[in-house]
Parts: structure tokens; C-alpha cells; sequence
């Protein structure tokens, strides 16, 4: 199969990860579509080190799924906190930081 | 079917590591490590002590280590992954300086009747009596050294980076433990809960938008490696769709973390929001390593592609500069009003990147130094004022400061003029800097954008002088918080270095200029 489609898949999970942040309004859902765009990232090297013929894109892969693990834990410590405070995890409720 | 060639059996040679070279990042981790033992292990009423102990005598001893480093031991090392060069140096030097003021006012512990600035335990709930318990008690966690470590360390590998993945590694290193520091405000927990979530929200989509980038660059070079980036862009045309997707992503995500319009969003919301010791820290230093990384990326691995990437800088740097200045002036509160000047300070620090040019090099790296200072030494003022319910940050509150407390007063004047770069301040050496690399650069456009964004970002700092010595003081006139030894030292440190960087600059601009270019 045709390792250019991986890319197409890649690029596709990435919008939607991408138009996902931009308007869903559950903090935890704006954090699983970073998620999605952190693993389309992850597609997209591991294709281009079969396309390329060099490992360094498969070790990529790796080392992104840890930062993805460490993002989770400090990403929910947040989020949980203000779920604590406030009873809800939307990303519109918190709005005191104005001018 | 298309055939692939993977080597089925590659031979892994370890890398031989330079452990002198590297040693300043390794002892800062270190002690970031060691800090989150002592948090486990030693007694409480020791533990605040020993943590303070093991932050400065780790930093002070990276810095001797870079200071140290002999010029032998310069070159691209870790099997090509770091490269300990001239200005990797001066710039891990500058965030060592910097963090070192920026953690002597976190230690403070005058500023509030319950200790310092941080929250006992930022996880328990606001106001609730488990909350209360804990501070009866005088419970408290002090988390916040370790977490500072952790993301210094970072930002002395995101400055060395010579490759996709340690600049990855690097700037998630230094953002995860800002985006909990950003959170654990002990007044206002609220808005500093609120910073935290921001901070952590947009960060992490700029993070995601910078490794697609690295992912695009990656395909295109067929490497990690900067340099063999840099020779793909000389030796391989075509592929133009991955070079501009990459680099425009990767650029987002660096702007990003250097708060840059149009990604400058959450700068304000996060300084206001962020515990002010904590706002010095990132204000100064992450500044310094997000543009230690950008130019390193841009002069190093996209040297090549400098047409695609200047024309695009040049707006954006103008850009910056008037939106940070045009809303500096609308904003009512001090922090909100010094986080939109480092947008514009953004913005000018551009023009010396976007030079690419061994004279812009040099500027951009003397601006930084200057920048850093100055802004902790500002931060550490804007804390020690203080209202009943906290910092005083509305700026009607500043009035008649003047005439209260004149010392702090003059000092905080002393900051914003060099923000503002008035002559025999570092800010005016800096900015001369920068403007001259970018004429030099046929930048004439950009730098007469850079000088009415000046004239009006005069504005708004002699307007907070006029208001402390010319207003007279209101009702509801704060309390300044007289200091303990550790604030007094960062900010006398950052008065001496806004002085000596203004009046006798020299030693430190040929520090700067003996330090470039980058080795690759």
C-alpha cells in the first residue's frame, strides 16, 4: 500500500484534533483532541521513516507517547482541580482573567 | 507495491557523551531530582530550608560550570543531539543568571501573613476546611522548588537543541512544570487556577502544532539533525508543500512560547493569573530559552530557507510590536499592562532574529540578558505592593506610591524606563542593538514601525511614573511589604544590571558578539 495515504490519515486526524480544540467546550475533550493531534503527529513520523529508510522517526514515536503520558498527568491534575472548584470542566466557565 | 528499503538489522552504536559539556544541564536536573526526594524525605520544618539550599547551590554551580567551560569542550555533542556552543552558552548563562534572581523572590516569605506566595497545597480545595486544617497546622508542601528546577533544566537543553526531538523533549521539559507553577497562587486561587488551565490548554496545542512541524521537516530532510536539515534545504528542491507546512508549524510553536502576535493570547491571562514570583520567572527566563531556540532553529537547521521565513518575521515582528504596545496602553492592571509590553519586547527581540545576521545575533542575545533582568527585578516590585486582599495590581492603587515609599518607588521607575528604553539603560543599548541589526538587514519599514511602537510604549510606562510621583495617594493606598535579604538581592542584582548594561555595556556586547555564530 501506497505509505502516502498514511500521510493523508495523518494529516486528517490532525484537523480534526486540531478544529476539535477550537470548538469543543469540555476541557477534558479539548485535551483528547491534543491527544489525537500529538498521535497524527506520531503517524506521520513513523510513515516518513518507512519512506525514508532510517529508524529516528520510529524512536520519535516512542518518546512522544511518554511526553503524552507526562502531558495527561499534569493535564488532569489541572483540569481536576478546577472540576473541584467549580463543578464543571468547561473551558468558558473560567473567565475572570480580563482586562 | 511500492518497495521499501528498513534496514532489518541496524547496528545502534552508542553515542560517546560529553559529560563535561553537558554537566550544566545534568547538575540542574539533578537537583531537581534531589529536590523531589528531600520533598519526600525530610521533616517538615527543615524541608523549606533544604530545598532552598539544594535550588541555589544547583544553579550556582551549573553556572560555574558554564562559565567554566573550556573552549576545547565546544562543539555539537551527544551523537550530534546538543550543541554546546558560543551562544548556547551566553544564553544558558542568561537563564542561570535569571532564574537565580527569579528564585531568591520566590523564597520570600514576607509577602503574606501565611508564609510565602504559594499555596500550602495547590490540590486541596479552595476555602474548604480540609484547607484550613492544613494551615492551622502550618502544613505545606514545597513542590515549588523541584517543579522550577525541572523546567530550568529544560530551558537549558531547548537553548542547546540540535535536533527535532531534543527541542520537543526540551520545551515540554520546561512547559509541564510551568503549567502547574502557573496554578498554585495562594491569594486569588481562583484566577490562578483559571492560568493554569489556559496555560496548559493553548500550550500544549502550540506543542502539538511544533511536533507536526518537526514531523513535516522530518519527512522532507529524511534527518533530525539541524544541520543535515540545513544541507536538505541547500541540496534538495522540490517538496515545497512539506518545507512550508513545516516550517510555518514548527515557527507557530516557537512564537508561541515567545508570545508573539498572533499566539500571544494566553500571555496576558497567564501573568495575571500565574503567582507574581512565578510570573518574573517565566516573563524572564522563558523568554530568553524560547528565543535561544528560535534562533537557533531559524539561523541553524532553516538557514537555508531564510527567503521563505523573512519577509513573513518582518510582519510579524512589526505586528507584535504595535498590538503589545496598542493594548499595554488599554490595560488597567499592572501585570496585564507589563505581560502586553513583553508582547511588544517580543515583537523587537524579532527584528535582531529575523536580521539573520551575526550582528542580529549578538543583539538579540544582549537584548535577552538585559530583558531578563529587568523584567524579574520589575515582577519582584509589582509583589511587594499589596493591598488588604493581595497585590495591589489595579494601577489606581500605584498612586502616590512615590511618596510613601520613594526607595521602591524610584526603583520600579529605574525598570520601567529601561523597559521603555530610555539612554543609559540597558533597555536603550539593547533596543540600539536590534534596530541597527535590522537596518543592516534592509529592515527599514519594520525598524520605523519598532520606533513609533517605542514612542508610544513610553507612553504607558511614564504614565505609571507620573501616577507614583505626581498623583497623590488614595483611600485605599497599599501596604509596601518591606523585603527580607532574598528579594532585596534580585532586585538589587537586576538594578546593578539595568545600570551596568545601560552605562558601561561594552564588556558584555563584546561578550556577546565573541560568543556567535553557532556551531552546527
Amino acid at each position: 500500500m501506497n505509505p502516502t495515504n498514511y500521510l493523508v490519515l495523518s494529516a486528517i486526524l490532525f484537523s480534526i484534533g486540531a478544529a476539535g480544540v477550537l470548538v469543543r467546550r469540555n476541557a477534558i475533550v479539548v485535551f483528547m483532541c491534543i491527544e489525537l493531534m500529538l498521535n497524527a503527529s506520531n503517524l506521520a513520523f513513523v510513515t516518513f521513516a518507512r519512506m525514508n529508510g532510517t529508524l529516528d522517526g520510529q524512536v520519535v514515536a516512542f518518546f512522544v507517547m511518554v511526553v503524552a503520558a507526562a502531558e495527561v498527568v499534569v493535564g488532569l491534575a489541572i483540569i481536576v482541580t478546577i472540576f473541584r472548584t467549580r463543578n464543571s470542566a468547561s473551558v468558558d466557565e473560567p473567565n475572570l482573567l480580563r482586562l | 507495491m511500492v518497495h521499501l528499503a528498513v534496514p532489518m538489522a541496524e547496528t545502534l552504536t552508542f553515542p560517546s557523551l560529553q559529560y563535561r559539556a553537558m554537566a550544566p544541564i545534568l547538575i540542574v536536573l539533578g537537583a531537581a531530582v534531589l529536590g523531589v526526594v528531600v520533598e519526600a524525605l525530610v521533616p517538615q520544618a527543615a524541608r523549606r530550608a533544604v530545598q532552598l539550599a539544594v535550588t541555589l547551590g544547583g544553579l550556582a554551580t551549573a553556572l560555574v560550570f558554564v562559565v567554566a567551560t573550556p573552549g576545547s569542550e565546544l562543539g555539537v555533542v551527544a551523537g550530534g543531539t546538543l550543541a554546546i556552543d558560543g551562544p548556547g552558552l551566553f544564553l544558558q548563562m542568561t537563564i542561570l543568571v535569571v532564574a537565580i534572581a527569579a528564585m531568591l523572590v520566590v523564597a520570600e516569605r514576607r509577602v503574606d501573613p501565611a508564609g510565602d506566595a504559594f499555596a500550602p497545597r495547590a490540590s486541596s480545595l479552595v476555602g474548604s476546611g480540609e484547607e484550613q486544617e492544613q494551615t492551622r497546622r502550618g502544613w505545606s508542601q514545597t513542590e515549588v522548588w523541584p517543579l522550577s528546577l525541572f523546567a530550568v533544566g529544560g530551558m537549558l537543553l531547548f537553548v542547546t537543541a540540535n535536533d527535532l526531538l531534543i527541542l520537543f523533549l526540551a520545551l515540554e521539559v520546561m512547559s509541564l512544570p510551568l503549567y502547574l507553577l502557573a496554578g498554585m497562587a495562594r491569594r486569588r486561587r481562583l484566577l490562578s487556577q483559571e492560568a493554569a488551565m489556559k496555560y496548559f490548554l493553548l500550550g500544549s496545542f502550540a506543542s502539538a502544532f511544533l511536533l507536526y512541524g518537526s514531523a513535516m521537516l522530518f519527512g522532507y530532510a529524511g534527518s533530525l539533525d539541524f544541520a543535515a536539515i540545513a544541507d536538505a534545504f541547500r541540496d534538495k528542491p522540490g517538496q515545497l508543500g512539506l518545507q512550508v507546512i513545516g516550517l510555518t508549524l514548527l515557527g507557530a510553536g516557537l512564537l508561541f512560547k515567545a508570545a508573539a502576535v498572533p499566539f500571544h493570547m494566553w500571555a496576558p491571562d497567564v501573568y495575571q493569573g500565574a503567582p507574581t514570583p512565578i510570573t518574573g520567572f517565566m516573563a524572564g527566563a522563558v523568554k530568553v530559552a524560547a528565543f535561544g531556540a528560535l534562533l537557533r532553529v531559524m539561523y541553524v537547521a532553516l538557514g537555508g530557507a531564510a527567503w521563505e521565513w523573512q519577509p513573513a518575521f518582518w510582519v510579524i515582528a512589526s505586528v507584535t510590536m504595535l498590538v503589545g504596545v496598542v493594548l499595554a496602553v488599554t490595560s488597567s492592571d499592572i501585570k496585564r499592562m507589563l505581560a502586553y509590553s513583553s508582547v511588544a519586547h517580543a515583537g523587537f527581540l524579532l527584528l535582531g532574529v529575523v536580521a539573520f545576521s551575526t550582528a542580529g545575533l549578538s543583539a538579540t542575545m544582549f537584548y535577552l540578558l538585559a530583558y531578563g533582568l529587568t523584567t524579574v527585578g520589575a515582577f519582584a516590585v509589582v509583589m511587594l505592593v499589596r493591598g488588604p486582599s493581595g497585590e495591589a495590581g489595579h494601577l489606581s492603587s500605584w498612586a502616590g506610591l512615590g511618596r510613601t515609599s520613594p526607595v521602591l518607588a524610584g526603583v520600579f521607575a529605574l525598570f520601567l524606563l529601561a523597559l521603555a528604553g530610555i539612554p543609559l539603560t540597558s533597555g536603550f543599548t539593547a533596543k540600539f542593538g536590534v534596530f541597527a541589526a535590522a537596518i543592516e538587514a534592509g529592515g527599514v519599514w519594520p525598524v520605523i514601525a519598532a520606533v513609533v511602537a517605542s514612542a508610544i510604549s513610553a507612553f504607558f510606562y511614564l504614565k505609571v511614573i507620573v501616577l507614583m510621583f505626581f498623583a497623590r495617594p488614595g483611600p485605599d493606598a497599599p501596604a509596601v511589604v518591606v523585603p527580607s535579604l532574598l528579594t532585596t538581592t534580585a532586585i538589587g542584582v537586576a538594578v546593578v544590571a539595568t545600570l551596568l548594561l545601560g552605562v558601561f555595556p561594552q564588556a558584555f556586547l563584546d561578550l556577546a558578539s565573541g560568543s556567535t555564530p553557532f556551531l552546527r
